[in-house]
C-alpha cells in the first residue's frame, strides 16, 4: 500500500509477464504447434523454390528471415487478440479493480508477448539451419532487437484490433484483412520491389516489412534497406502502436 | 464515519436511465445491503462505486477517496463480481499470489495471508489445482479469498450467493460474517430476501434506479406495522371477545370470521401472552403470527414483488 507509482508499475508489469510465461509453461503443445506453419513455409518454399535468387543469395537464406517475421506477426498480434479471452472469462475485470495503471497492464502483457516472440523466432531460425540457412551468432544477437520492437508493434496492433472487433468472430476478419495483406506486402517471401509499383509505396508504411528488412540485413547482409533505418521505423510503429493499444484498452 | 458516501448519483446509458439520484451512507464496519429486483440498477452502482464506472452526475467517496482518485480507492477496495473474474488457466494459489502482487504485498506477508485465505475458504486442498477444473461454488470461494487476501477497508460483493447451492450460501454468509467482525464494511448487493434479513446491519431498498427505503431491518419491518396474529378459537367467535381483543394496546384491526380472528398489530409479541388473560380459559385453541419480511416491505414500498 505504501508502494511509489514506479515500483507499483513495475509489479504490474511483473506480474502480468509471469503469467504470460506461466501459461506458456503449461501451454507447450500449443507453442510447438505454432511453430508448425512457419516450418511448413520454410520446409516448402524453401524447396520449391530452390532455384530462384534474390539479392544474390540462396532461396533459403532470403526466406528464412521472412518467414521468422512471419511467425512473429500472427503470434504477437494473437497475443494482443487475447484480451478478448480475458474478458469473457472475466479476469480483465480483476485487472480492471488493481490498483494499477492501464498502461502498465498492457506494457506487462506485451513483455510476455515479446518474450514468447523471441522463443518462436530462435527456434526457426535454429530449425532452418539443417534447411541450408546459415547465419553468425552476432547475427542472431542482433536480430534480438528487431524481433522485440517487432513483437511490440504487433502486440499493441492486436490490443487495438481487439477493441475494434469486440468479440471472437472478427478474429478472421484481422486474419484476412490486416495480417495477410501486411505479410505479403512484407517482403518475406519475394521482394517488395517485384511487386506492382503502385503497390510497392504501401510496403513503406508496413512495420513487417521494416522487421523482415532489418532480420535479413543482420542474419544475412542482403536487406533492401540499412538495418539501422529499419530499426528506427520500427522504433516509430512500436511507439504509435503501443499508444493506441492502451488508449484503445480502456474501451475493453 | 462512513466508508461509502452517494451523493445524488445519476447514470444512463443506451438511453435508460439506470440511476436516478441516489443517495445514501455506509458506516464503517457494517453490512450493508443493496436490496432490490434484476435491472434496478445495483450492478451500475456497483460498478461507479469500485471506479469501473463514471457517474453522469452526483459524488461518490469510498475508504475516504472521491471516486475520481480511481487508483486510491482501488488499493483499499475488494472487490467479487457477479460474474466469475479469475484465471482458470492458472491454479489457485497463482491466483491469490498476482492478486497479491498487483495490490504491492510482501512475500512474507503474502504467503502467509495466501495459506490463511485458502484455509479460511476450505480451498487449502486444492491450491495447487488449475481453476477450470473448480465448480461454480469452488471459484466463489476462491474469489471471496482473493477479495480480502489484501485487507481492504471495504468489501464490495455483487449478488455473492447467486446459482449457488445452499451449502455454499451458508458458508458464503459465514465468510462475510467473520469478516465484518474482523472490522471490514462490507458493501454487498442481493436480491435474496432471506440473505438481506439474516446478514445485513443497514438494507438499502433499490427499485428502478432509485433507493426507495434504507434503514436497519428490524426497523425496515416495524415501519411496516403490522403483525398478524391468527387466532383459533374452540366454538364461534363471540361480539364481546372481538371488542376485548380490539381494546389491547397497539392492536389496530381485528377481524373475525367464524372460529378465527385475524388480529393486525404493530407489536404481536406482545400482544400473545395478553390474548390468555383477557379471553376466559379453554376458549383459544391455536395462536400463529406471521411477521413481515422485507419482501412485504418492498411490495409495500413499490407495488410488486422482488422475485418478479
Amino acid at each position: 500500500m505504501n508502494m511509489t507509482n514506479a515500483t507499483r508499475d513495475l509489479m504490474a508489469i511483473y506480474v502480468m509477464w509471469l503469467r504470460e510465461m506461466k501459461r506458456l509453461v503449461r501451454a507447450k503443445s500449443r507453442f510447438l504447434s505454432s511453430l508448425v506453419m512457419p516450418l511448413m513455409f520454410l520446409a516448402f518454399l524453401g524447396s520449391g523454390f530452390r532455384e530462384v535468387n534474390f539479392f544474390g543469395t540462396s532461396y533459403i537464406s532470403f526466406l528464412t528471415p521472412g518467414i521468422a517475421g512471419m511467425a512473429v506477426i500472427f503470434s504477437s498480434t494473437f497475443a494482443g487478440l487475447s484480451v478478448l479471452w480475458d474478458r469473457e472469462f472475466g479476469f480483465l475485470k480483476e485487472i480492471a479493480v488493481a490498483p494499477v495503471r492501464n498502461v502498465a497492464v498492457v506494457c506487462g502483457r506485451i513483455a510476455g508477448s515479446a518474450t514468447t516472440s523471441i522463443l518462436q523466432a530462435m527456434a526457426i531460425l535454429v530449425l532452418a539451419i539443417p534447411l541450408g540457412f546459415s547465419t553468425k551468432p552476432q547475427g542472431v544477437l542482433l536480430s534480438i532487437p528487431f524481433i522485440v520492437l517487432m513483437a511490440v508493434t504487433f502486440t499493441g496492433m492486436g490490443l487495438f484490433f481487439a477493441a475494434i472487433i469486440k468479440d471472437f468472430h472478427g478474429f478472421g476478419l484481422v486474419m484476412n484483412f490486416v495480417i495477410f495483406p501486411l505479410f505479403f506486402l512484407s517482403g518475406a517471401i519475394f521482394p517488395v520491389s517485384n511487386l506492382p509499383s503502385f503497390l510497392v509505396p504501401l510496403a513503406y508504411f508496413n512495420p513487417l516489412f521494416y522487421g523482415v528488412d532489418g532480420l535479413r540485413g543482420v542474419l544475412t547482409g542482403r536487406g533492401a534497406t540499412n538495418p539501422i533505418i529499419d530499426l528506427s521505423a520500427l522504433v516509430v510503429f512500436s511507439i504509435v502502436t503501443v499508444f493506441a493499444g492502451a488508449k484503445m484498452f480502456d474501451r475493453l | 464515519m462512513h466508508a461509502v458516501i452517494a451523493e445524488d448519483i445519476s447514470k444512463s446509458y443506451d438511453g435508460i436511465q439506470a440511476l436516478r439520484g441516489v443517495t445514501f451512507r455506509v458506516k464503517k464496519g457494517e453490512v450493508f445491503g443493496l436490496l432490490g429486483p434484476n435491472g434496478a440498477g445495483k450492478t451500475t452502482l456497483t460498478a461507479i462505486l469500485t471506479t469501473l464506472l463514471k457517474a453522469d452526475s452526483g459524488y461518490a467517496e469510498v475508504a475516504g477517496f472521491s471516486v475520481e482518485e480511481k487508483l486510491k480507492v482501488r488499493e483499499r477496495i475488494g472487490v467479487v463480481f457477479q460474474e466469475p473474474a479469475l484465471d482458470t488457466k492458472l491454479t489457485a494459489r497463482e491466483n491469490l499470489e498476482f492478486h497479491a502482487m498487483l495490490y504491492g504485498m510482501p512475500k512474507k506477508e503474502r504467503e502467509e495471508k495466501i495459506e490463511k485465505g485458502l484455509e479460511l475458504v476450505g480451498l487449502r486442498n486444492w491450491a495447487d489445482t488449475l481453476v477450470e477444473k473448480f465448480s461454480g461454488g469452488m471459484k466463489r470461494r476462491l474469489e471471496m479469498a482473493r477479495a480480502f487476501i489484501h485487507r481492504p477497508e471495504v468489501l464490495f460483493l455483487d449478488e455473492p450467493t447467486l446459482g449457488l447451492d445452499v451449502q455454499t450460501r451458508r458458508n458464503i454468509w459465514k465468510y462475510i460474517r467473520k469478516l465484518r467482525d474482523e472490522g471490514v464494511t462490507v458493501f454487498m448487493t442481493t436480491h435474496y430476501i432471506e440473505e438481506a434479513e439474516k446478514l445485513c446491519d443497514t438494507v438499502a431498498i433499490m427499485d428502478r434506479g432509485k433507493i426507495v427505503k434504507i434503514g436497519r431491518v428490524e426497523d425496515l419491518k416495524r415501519g411496516l406495522g403490522e403483525d398478524t396474529i391468527y387466532v383459533e378459537f374452540f366454538g364461534k367467535v363471540m361480539e364481546e371477545e372481538l371488542n376485548t381483543l380490539r381494546e389491547l394496546d397497539g392492536v389496530k384491526e381485528v377481524l373475525a370470521s367464524d372460529t378465527t380472528v385475524m388480529i393486525l398489530t404493530s407489536n404481536g409479541d406482545r400482544i400473545i401472552p395478553q390474548l390468555f388473560s383477557v379471553l376466559s380459559e379453554g376458549r383459544v385453541k391455536a395462536v400463529r403470527m406471521k411477521t413481515p419480511d422485507l419482501e412485504d416491505v418492498f411490495v409495500r414500498l413499490t407495488g410488486r414483488r422482488i422475485a418478479d
